[in-house]
């Protein structure tokens, strides 16, 4: 996004072995000064995480009720001094819904990150490095990933209970090839290149050399990716509660709260506009702290 | 060329080989027992050997598996449990509103984004590039119901300038059509608008700094001409790929949006068939949309052998 000297790949470099030296030298100078005005957009998506994820962890002591606690005689109010975001048919409060419902959003997001690296990293190590393995699991690959991603978790969410756990494997499933394929496309390059050819020569094992040779090079495009992953998987989430096809309706998620609000977007619209609100900016500064990522990471 | 184009229809048919087989494992590699599962929480067991019957789950898997790609090689995709109807039959009533609303988002987003990504790329650095680039960012960060319950908010409810939901086919006349669908389809085509605007730029950006381009500025033409008339046409291949790619994220949306404004499409149909559980119309759709799909990509892959000579696979 913004112009990228080359001090600012420093971090990017102390992640591959050969330049660490180098990049020790310059990161007390870029730690500094530099980093704010070189990644203006990354420290803002990072701030407004930061604030984000405390106040999902710190639900309970910012001035929330419980989050299902049913009011009838609050039934439909608008956001004022008692309930700040308004309240919802139940007369259930918005404000403490969306704080409670963003630890949903937030968990799912992360898990489902972090858990299509770990699958894609496997298969795509293994299928990389094994010729025989590789045509097959590829073209499964190439066919799983012509099935839109939002049909196939909706498609696997039929035919699971609906529980947060099976919206994390729902989401993990569709995003698994996209791992494999950046991981084997590396580990093809990487296995052609001379220091695996001697370290081969030398007696390593395979394993060895993917740990030791492959894998340091596949931090930098899988930590960019996985950001991604994560701010797509929330998103997703909120499609698959608002289908009615997600989380349970007795845990508020930010996509659960909107869906129980649609049939009122005329009568009580901040049912909608606030989580909607905190799932856009969560999504966003997610999104803008990859792209800061990649920048500094210098990936593709 | 022509052996080309040829090794390209090839390779699409092993991709939807396991799209089939992926769409028939879904109902069986999942536990429990599927006609469970589709007859729901108060079926009598008659109700579930009818299912299981019904849809040849007492067969052995293979055979099984045999009948499900003879069946889809036929075009035969089974009967809707629910309905009752052949579920090409009910695809095929549903396709007319997704196929405008994405036909419309994809116009929208075409005709706005490629402009938006050549002028970023060519005031690369300024604040009209930022401005462009955040918009971008914002843009595939929104929830797409969300965008279109503000929409429908604004636009509806507050300015009673546009109906809330529903569809019109274009039978009835092009004013009512476009009236009930602009709205969907301009909440549809923002994720799109802002995938396409940021492949131009990166694309733009890679051929403004080549020879041809400096020659172009250099004979006198004016940047509108070198822009759009060299730089772009050699700058449209990665931006016609992700119009492909995109596509997917596309009918994701769309499935989503026809939620929101009540257009009885193949989004609906999908959401309805899995709240009902009726997975012969669930596997047909997913079938279906996966097959357009990989055939779009494929006439990307072919316009690319026939419009650029270089490109040998």
């Amino acid at each position: 996004m913004s112009s990228s000297t080359p001090a600012s790949a420093t971090d990017g470099a102390a992640l591959s072995a050969g330049s660490a030296a180098a990049a020790t030298l310059r990161l007390p100078q870029m730690r500094r000064r530099g980093f704010f005005r070189r990644q203006p957009t990354m420290v803002a998506g990072l701030a407004c995480l930061a604030l984000i994820l405390l106040a999902a962890l710190a639900a309970p002591y910012l001035g929330t009720v419980d989050p299902s606690s049913l009011r009838p005689i609050a039934r439909l109010r608008e956001p004022g001094r008692e309930f700040w975001f308004g309240a919802d048919q139940y007369g259930r409060d918005i404000y403490s819904r969306t704080l409670y419902g963003g630890r949903i959003s937030l968990l799912v997001g992360v898990v489902v990150g972090v858990a299509s690296l770990a699958f894609g990293i496997l298969i795509g190590l293994v299928t990389g490095y094994y010729r025989r393995l590789d045509r097959v699991v590829m073209r499964i690959m190439d066919g799983l990933m012509a099935i839109p991603a939002i049909l196939l978790a909706l498609a696997l969410m039929a035919l699971l209970k609906a529980s947060v756990r099976n919206v994390i494997i729902a989401l993990v499933i569709p995003e698994i090839p996209r791992v494999v394929r950046v991981v084997r496309a590396s580990v093809l390059s990487l296995r052609e290149q001379t220091m695996v050819e001697a370290a081969r020569a030398l007696g390593a094992e395979t394993p060895r050399i993917l740990r030791v040779y492959i894998l340091p090079a596949l931090v930098a495009p899988l930590i960019v990716q996985g950001t991604y992953i994560c701010a797509s998987a929330m998103l997703f989430e909120a499609y698959l509660s608002f289908l009615g096809a997600g989380t349970p309706p007795n845990i508020p998620s930010w996509g659960n709260i909107m869906a129980e609000g649609r049939a009122y977007v005329q009568r009580a619209f901040w049912i909608i506009l606030f989580p909607g609100a905190f799932l856009a900016a969560t999504v966003l500064a997610v999104n803008l702290v990859g792209d800061g990522l990649r920048d500094l990471l210098k990936v593709k | 060329m022509l052996p080309l184009i040829l090794q390209r229809i090839v390779a699409t048919i092993p991709v939807m080989g396991v799209v089939a087989l992926t769409v028939f494992a879904l109902l069986h590699l999942t536990p429990g027992d599927p006609a469970e599962i589709i007859a729901g929480d108060y079926a009598t067991p008659q109700d579930i050997a009818k299912i299981r019957a019904g849809l040849g789950l007492d067969k052995p898997l293979l055979t099984q598996a045999g009948i499900w790609l003879g069946n889809v090689l036929r075009g035969d995709l089974g009967t809707s449990i629910y309905s009752g109807l052949p579920v090409t039959t009910l695809i095929g009533q549903r396709m007319g509103p997704t196929v405008a609303l994405t036909v419309l988002a994809v116009l929208i987003s075409v005709l706005l984004a490629v402009p938006l990504g050549v002028l970023a790329a060519w005031r690369q650095g300024s604040w009209i590039d930022r401005t462009i680039m955040i918009f971008s960012v914002s843009g595939f960060s929104m929830p797409v119901f969300w965008l279109g319950f503000l929409l429908v908010w604004v636009f509806s409810i507050r300015l009673g300038a546009l109906p809330v939901q529903g569809y019109q086919p274009l039978a009835d006349g092009p004013w009512q059509f476009l009236r009930h669908l602009i709205l969907p389809a301009a909440t549809l085509s923002l994720i799109y608008m802002a995938l396409i605007a940021r492949m131009t730029r990166a694309s733009m950006l890679g051929v403004l700094g080549e020879d041809f381009v400096r020659t172009a500025f250099a004979k006198g033409l004016s940047p509108r001409n070198v822009l759009l008339g060299h730089a772009l046409k050699a700058a449209s291949l990665p931006v016609v790929t992700i119009i492909g790619v995109g596509f997917a994220l596309l009918i994701g949306g769309a499935v989503v949006t026809e939620s929101v404004f009540a257009l009885p499409g193949i989004g609906r149909l999908t959401v309805d068939a899995i709240v009902r559980r009726d997975y012969p119309v669930i596997q047909g759709v997913i079938l279906i949309i996966s097959g357009v799909y990989v055939l779009l990509n494929l006439c990307i892959d072919v316009l690319y052998v026939v419009l650029d000579p270089r490109i040998r696979y």
